[in-house]
């Protein structure tokens, strides 16, 4: 697989890139929507290297952490810091964002209580199954990579009759807040790269409208860093035949209909709401709930938490997270990026998740200068 | 958070989990989204869950186009 | 700063850099400390140092809270230019610990100082109660004689950094001991004497650390952040062992972050990075050294870290801001 890294196929692929933009006779903007896909192109080095070539990558929404509206991250800090003997499971960058109150990392917890940072949800069963005299918390953010599995273990604590597991919930779909971009208008773009881990769940289908009704190309794609330029290649050949579609350049991991067991497992325990988005506002049928037989295992309502009224504004403000989220700004144009708002004090959430454009502009996108 | 690692299924258990093989590293790996999975198999592994099986055809077809590319690019490689 | 100490500042990060600036420096004021060498030289040729050892859990494959905090203070001997002679030993236990626990410890202590050449000459022992301490934690004081003064301002363009083996396996061993993420792997902690590193300050060494802490890229950014220069490292060129590569790409860490505690950096005079590194791979600890970048004229502006991707990328390395990862030292 070292085909997928290597770096003479990689400047072999961006001279294809270079040619097929002269073809176009113009530069290309595409949207790279997964933050996974950001990591890769600013960890390679590869930003420079495309924009030589004639494209500009524009980070879109798809950093769970950074979406996710301040009022569910002080709501997991509230049950840590108030309540006695409550474990808050989370995954780790969820645990860095910054509130008014400090984030989950800097906070003292409640006598007994603790943060445990997970690899995956069904650890939290297991600390349920341990510490039976605990309340345990599964603080959860993800997209559809992630939601069947949280689907699994709502089920499975359902199974165990666990009494003291439950889950709060900042889970979000993909394709609408792509819908919501292209509506706005506010963006010019050519194209998308789709993420490739939410497409084995979802497959192609549900983004055919933005070839349909926007007359916009994407292809779905893998993370290595020539699956990416794979990806551009592909997007670049369907604007050259002016034939917008949906791509599959990560065919060894994506079927076109997608993991058919796995929406149903997500279909079975959680059903869409109407959610608020950070820098996105309201989007329709955008977010995920509970459904009614599962309710109880909802943490909102078990310790009258209340994220439905989050408004989805910035953490600070200046702070201008929203417009990167959405592709209308770079982060280096933000007053804030690496003066006042850096990794280590940050103001957003884009500059604490592993994926939030501003912190992977931050540490990989201030190249040395050739002399 | 949709990072995602490919690796080989090396023993299934009771219960729908197994051990996956990633570069010698073994790791626990639910396998309740997939059907008929079997030792051998290689996923994708998300958040301890295999959420796709890997298409080895279509793995080779990739490396294959790559190759491709690197060769005619430069002939003498 | 307000409120109460949290976790984040024990985690190595920013946090800790700071208040080590704002409120230790400030409060001691004195000389020696603002050199903020790993062992402080003193008056007389002598050199000091001090380490505290908590790790999770005490046993470990590849070692134990013992042999780590035997080999955590005489590695910052070495690397400050000194020949470690006598340990400290303060132990703090938690009631309850197994005497059997407390005697192996003892014994991988006494087996660790022989091997590193130090006598332990002076101790202390408390016991708290059930809950005021987990098992059980040690610090080490280290006293040595000093053999070389580390000098930053003989650094040029071209000196050469090497490192000594793989990194990462010290953290990694660690994590996959407390049996958390469903991570296994045949892998032992690097934790070991780095007293093989001596004769390199007889054979002009510039500076040296060990990566603890923060890992390669942390260590590395401060020393370039001391400098006029820019330093480069090649990330094809950095010794990763394949459990390492592997469970960092599954938990999405860089493995560049990750902590040893037997492993160190060696900056050489260009003329001598070959001698160097045929002098460490005599040594059965340093088989796999090797070395991984320079310090540079060519590229980059004074104080930056830069890493050559192995794509053929160019991208700055920042010292590490916030540890994830669990108790490991």
């Amino acid at each position: 697989m070292d085909e997928l890294r290597h770096g003479a196929i990689t400047a072999a692929l961006l001279r294809l890139v270079q040619q097929k933009t002269n073809r176009l006779g113009r530069r290309v903007r595409i949207m790279e929507v997964c933050g996974t896909h950001t990591m890769t192109v600013y960890r390679y080095g590869l930003n420079p290297l495309l924009q030589a070539s004639g494209i500009d990558l524009l980070s879109g929404p798809g950093c769970p952490v950074c979406i996710t509206p301040d009022e569910y991250h002080e709501a997991a800090i509230a049950l840590l810091t108030q309540r006695p003997r409550t474990t808050v499971a989370s995954f780790g960058d969820m645990t860095r964002v910054p509130t008014s109150q400090g984030s989950l990392q800097t906070v003292v917890p409640a006598p007994g209580s603790r943060l445990r940072i997970i690899y995956s949800p069904l650890e939290a069963i297991d600390l349920a199954m341990t510490h039976p005299e605990d309340e345990v918390v599964l603080f959860a953010a993800g997209f559809e990579t992630t939601i069947p599995s949280i689907a699994l273990t709502v089920k499975e604590a359902r199974k165990r009759g666990l009494l003291n597991f439950s889950l709060l919930a900042a889970l979000w779909l993909i394709p609408p807040p792509l819908r919501a971009i292209l509506q706005a208008g506010e963006v010019a773009l050519d194209g998308f790269l789709y993420p490739g881990h939410v497409s084995t769940i979802i497959g192609c289908a549900p983004y055919r409208f933005v070839a349909e009704e926007f007359g916009l190309p994407g292809t779905i794609t893998g993370f290595e860093p020539n699956d990416v330029l794979l990806g551009i290649i592909s997007i670049l050949d369907q604007l050259l035949a002016n034939k917008p579609g949906v791509e599959v350049e990560y065919r060894r991991a994506v079927p076109a209909e997608g993991n058919q067991r796995a929406l149903r497992v997500m279909a079975e325990v959680f059903e869409p709401k109407d959610a608020v988005w950070r820098g996105l506002g309201l989007i329709p049928s955008s977010g995920l709930r509970l459904r009614s037989e599962y309710q109880d295992f909802d943490a909102s309502s078990r310790f009258s938490l209340d994220v439905t009224s989050a408004r989805g504004e910035k953490s600070h403000p200046a702070c201008r997270c929203g417009e990167v989220l959405r592709g209308l700004l770079q982060p280096e144009e933000c007053p804030l990026f690496g003066a006042s708002c850096r990794p280590e004090s940050p103001y957003g959430p884009c500059m604490v998740s592993y994926e939030g454009a501003c912190l992977i502009h931050f540490k990989y996108n201030r190249p040395g200068k050739e002399k | 958070m949709c990072l995602g690692i490919p690796a080989k299924i090396i023993s299934i258990e009771e219960g729908n989990t197994g051990k996956a093989d990633y570069l010698g590293t073994k790791v626990k790996v639910n396998l309740s989204l997939l059907d008929e999975i079997k030792v051998g198999d290689w996923v994708i592994i998300h958040a301890g869950f295999a959420i796709s099986r890997l298409d080895e055809a279509e793995a080779q077809e990739t490396l294959n186009l790559l190759r491709e590319i690197a060769s005619q690019e430069n002939p003498d490689s | 700063m307000k409120g109460r100490v949290s976790l984040e500042l024990g985690s190595g990060g920013q946090l800790m850099r700071e208040f080590i600036s704002r409120h230790i420096l400030s409060t001691f004021d004195n000389h020696i400390l603002d050199e903020l060498l790993d062992a402080s030289h003193l008056p007389h040729g002598i050199a000091f140092t001090t380490d505290s050892y908590v790790v999770d859990p005490i046993f470990f494959p590849g070692g134990d809270i013992g042999s780590l905090a035997v080999n955590g203070t005489v590695n910052d001997l070495v690397v400050s230019g000194a020949k470690p002679e006598f340990l400290s030993l303060a132990l703090i236990i938690e009631e309850g610990l197994a005497w059997d626990d407390l005697e192996r410890v003892l014994n991988s202590i006494r087996q660790a100082a022989a091997k590193a050449g130090v006598k332990v000459v002076t101790g202390d022992t408390k016991v708290v109660r059930r809950g005021q301490a987990d098992k059980l934690y040690i610090n080490t004081s280290g006293v040595g004689r000093i053999v070389a003064r580390p000098d930053l301002s003989r650094v040029a363009p071209g000196d050469c950094l090497l490192v000594t083996g793989p990194v990462g396996d010290h953290s990694l061993a660690i994590l996959l001991a407390r049996g958390e993420f469903g991570l296994e792997a045949s892998l032992e902690s690097d934790s070991a004497p780095l007293t093989f590193l001596l004769p390199l300050w007889e054979m002009g060494a510039k500076w040296m650390r060990d990566v603890t802490r923060g890992g390669l890229a942390t260590i590395l950014s401060e020393l370039a952040e001391r400098l006029p220069y820019p330093v480069l490292i090649e990330e094809e060129k950095i010794p990763l062992s394949g459990p390492v590569r592997a469970a960092a790409e599954l938990l999405g860490i860089d493995p560049l972050y990750l902590a040893c505690e037997g492993r160190a950096v060696i900056l050489a005079p260009a003329d001598k990075a070959d001698a160097f590194l045929t002098e460490l791979k005599r040594n059965p600890l340093a088989s796999q050294a090797a070395i991984i970048g320079r310090v540079e004229d060519r590229i980059g502006r004074p104080k930056e870290l830069l890493l050559r991707t192995r794509t053929g990328g160019l991208r700055l390395l920042e010292p590490l801001t916030t540890e994830l990862l669990p108790r490991i030292c």
